[in-house]
């Protein structure tokens, strides 16, 4: 399937989304919907640097957490200035592009490193990060900054439907770049990388500009995920936007979908997120983490390489079990004229 | 003419350990170079050092006419420089095509040789025929056996129309006639041009191959010239067989 096709297929889809939650006529679905989104996003981002180049990254609350902080900055800057606010889809360019040259730079500085000190590096950069905006007085500190979110915008109504609407184009914008790099040279490199760095690079592979470039989309998509988020939540603080939720939920949903397609953190975030979402409600927020962990520990034993990988095998298995019976029967007396 | 490969007074070590001790070789195009020597004399630190994987602290190479001291691997695969590796090191997550595809893609593009998804999946085709792997195209290098393996290694170094070929111990642990196979497939490589370095331990594959031998004891290179002259040398036949 070419892009531009795969693209306007995904949004009538999204179109479709939208129209059935503002059919629902009611707003929670939008605000429930918005973080499962946003864990979509979350999640592709992830799996682009930790599927596809195969270097696991804790610190994607880190990348989430400077989109959402560079939108408090420059509220707070527009505020004192009586200025404009900016609209949100610029927001989110200018946090996936701090994020993206943070991304950048870290990469930079861990990508030597390999397996566990790579992770430990990137949770590192989380911590370092956390104790800058604690101390950082402008964008509100430990304290955290408040938001005033608009009543509505027209056409869409209420903010949080026109907040759920770009987080809906974001994720689709996520889930096409995904896609597109799966099925370029890029992807091919990528791939390369996980499988081993040495004979790619005997190969003619580049591998540390192709790591960069990893890091570098991976956390801009991250970022971008987070810019909207003080709208979103109203009021800031460092505890949340660095939360734990984000780390663990945007390694877990790639994980327990499948890492090697775009499809895997689509399914494992929708799955996950809507179980989050469903068991907010219905028991406790505090029981979110206990669920992915239990499904993460039972993904690994059960399906290491996720729903996907489960779908894949089952497909794949079916023929040839089809084509062994055939040929035991052939093979049996009663199949001789 | 200027020769293909020049190797002036390398050194390389690894702390106190001195791996390549002051080397030096230089090796024309179109030659067919066997390397020997016993269990850690510095053959695959070597090979490591001309293809970038280990950088040399002391001396320098020269590949092609150009210093290629410090440059990373994928840039000296770029100009002409492919190895195989001595245990096999496929791109396990991807058919036998698909890891053929990798120097097509990403060589042969650097070279401003852009080809076609076409001419990618024939010449992908190709290459597994040569190597007698077509049927396998869609598999993956975990169905292959060892034999198998190795020729997908070679088909992947020759995948990136490699000026010279490294072959690090690429039939090690194969029947007589699959050393024969890996054989005719060197010869044919280096009579379309390829300037071939062949490291090996299985001595009838070297003295059949080899045009010129070169044997590394110790880190020092202690013989260099026509292979039967080479086995005679005292030196060597005290290297190989003891005082």
């Amino acid at each position: 399937m070419r892009t531009p096709l795969f693209l306007l297929i995904w949004l009538v889809i999204a179109a479709a989304v939208f129209a059935g939650a503002v059919v629902s006529h009611n707003d929670y679905v939008f605000f429930a919907g918005y973080v499962v989104l946003q864990y979509i996003v979350l999640s592709t981002a992830w799996n682009i640097l930790g599927g596809y180049c195969g270097y696991v990254n804790f610190g994607s609350a880190a990348f989430f957490a400077l989109g959402a902080y560079s939108t408090v900055a420059l509220y707070k800057a527009t505020s004192e200035y009586e200025l404009y606010q900016l609209p949100i889809p610029l927001l989110m360019l200018i946090g996936g592009a701090v994020s993206g040259l943070v991304g950048l730079g870290m990469g930079y500085l861990t990508l030597r490193l390999r397996g566990a000190f790579f992770a430990i590096a990137t949770l590192a950069l989380a911590v370092v990060l956390q104790t800058l905006v604690v101390n950082w007085d402008f964008v509100g500190g430990s304290r955290g900054a408040y938001i005033v979110r608009p009543e509505a915008l027209e056409p869409f109504g209420p903010y949080i439907r026109y907040l759920f609407l770009m987080m809906l184009l974001l994720a689709v914008a996520a889930i096409t770049t995904a896609r597109l790099i799966e099925h370029s040279r890029l992807g091919y490199g990528f791939a390369t990388i996980r499988d081993d760095e040495l004979a790619a690079e005997a190969s003619g592979v580049p591998t540390l500009k192709l790591k960069l470039i990893a890091t570098t989309i991976s956390g801009a998509l991250m970022g971008m995920a987070g810019a909207p988020f003080p709208y979103y939540i109203g009021y800031l603080q460092p505890a949340s936007a660095f939360g734990l939720d984000y780390a663990v939920n945007s390694i877990a949903m790639p994980l327990i979908g499948g890492t090697t397609s775009w499809v895997g953190p689509l399914v494992g975030a929708i799955l996950l997120g809507s179980l989050q979402q469903i068991a907010t409600v219905t028991i406790s927020s505090a029981v979110n983490l206990l669920i992915v962990g239990c499904l993460l520990v039972g993904f690994v034993i059960v399906a290491p390489n996720g729903i996907v990988g489960l779908v894949h095998t089952f497909l794949q298995r079916k023929p040839d079990e089809f084509v062994g019976r055939r040929k035991v029967e052939l093979d049996s007396p009663e199949a001789v004229p | 003419m200027s020769d293909l490969l020049e190797i002036d007074n390398l050194s390389k070590r690894f702390g106190g350990f001195v791996a390549l001790d002051k080397i030096s070789l230089s090796i024309p195009a179109g030659e067919r170079l066997g390397l020997i020597g016993p269990n850690g004399s510095g053959k695959s630190t070597l090979v490591n050092c001309i293809c970038g994987t280990l950088h040399n602290e002391q001396g320098t190479v020269q590949f092609d006419g150009q210093n290629i001291d410090g440059l990373e691997a994928h840039r000296r695969t770029h100009l002409g420089l492919a190895r195989s590796f001595q245990l096999p090191r496929p791109f396990v997550s991807m058919t036998l095509a698909d890891n053929i595809r990798i120097p097509l893609l990403y060589t042969l593009a650097a070279r401003g040789l852009h080809l076609s998804q076409r001419s990618i999946e024939e010449r992908c085709a190709t290459l597994l025929h040569e190597v007698g792997l077509e049927a396998k195209a869609h598999r993956k290098p975990r169905d292959l056996t060892q034999v198998e393996m190795r020729k997908l290694e070679l088909a992947r170094a020759m995948a990136a129309q490699p000026k010279l070929l490294i072959a690090d111990e690429a039939m090690a642990g194969l029947t007589h006639s699959e050393v024969e196979d890996i054989l005719t497939l060197l010869v044919r490589l280096n009579e379309q041009g390829v300037t071939i370095i062949l490291i090996e331990h299985i001595m009838r594959a070297v003295m059949s191959f080899s045009r010129r031998l070169v044997v590394l004891v110790s880190g020092k290179k202690i013989a260099d010239g026509k292979p039967d002259e080479v086995m005679r040398d005292p030196e060597v036949e005290r290297a190989y067989l003891g005082q």
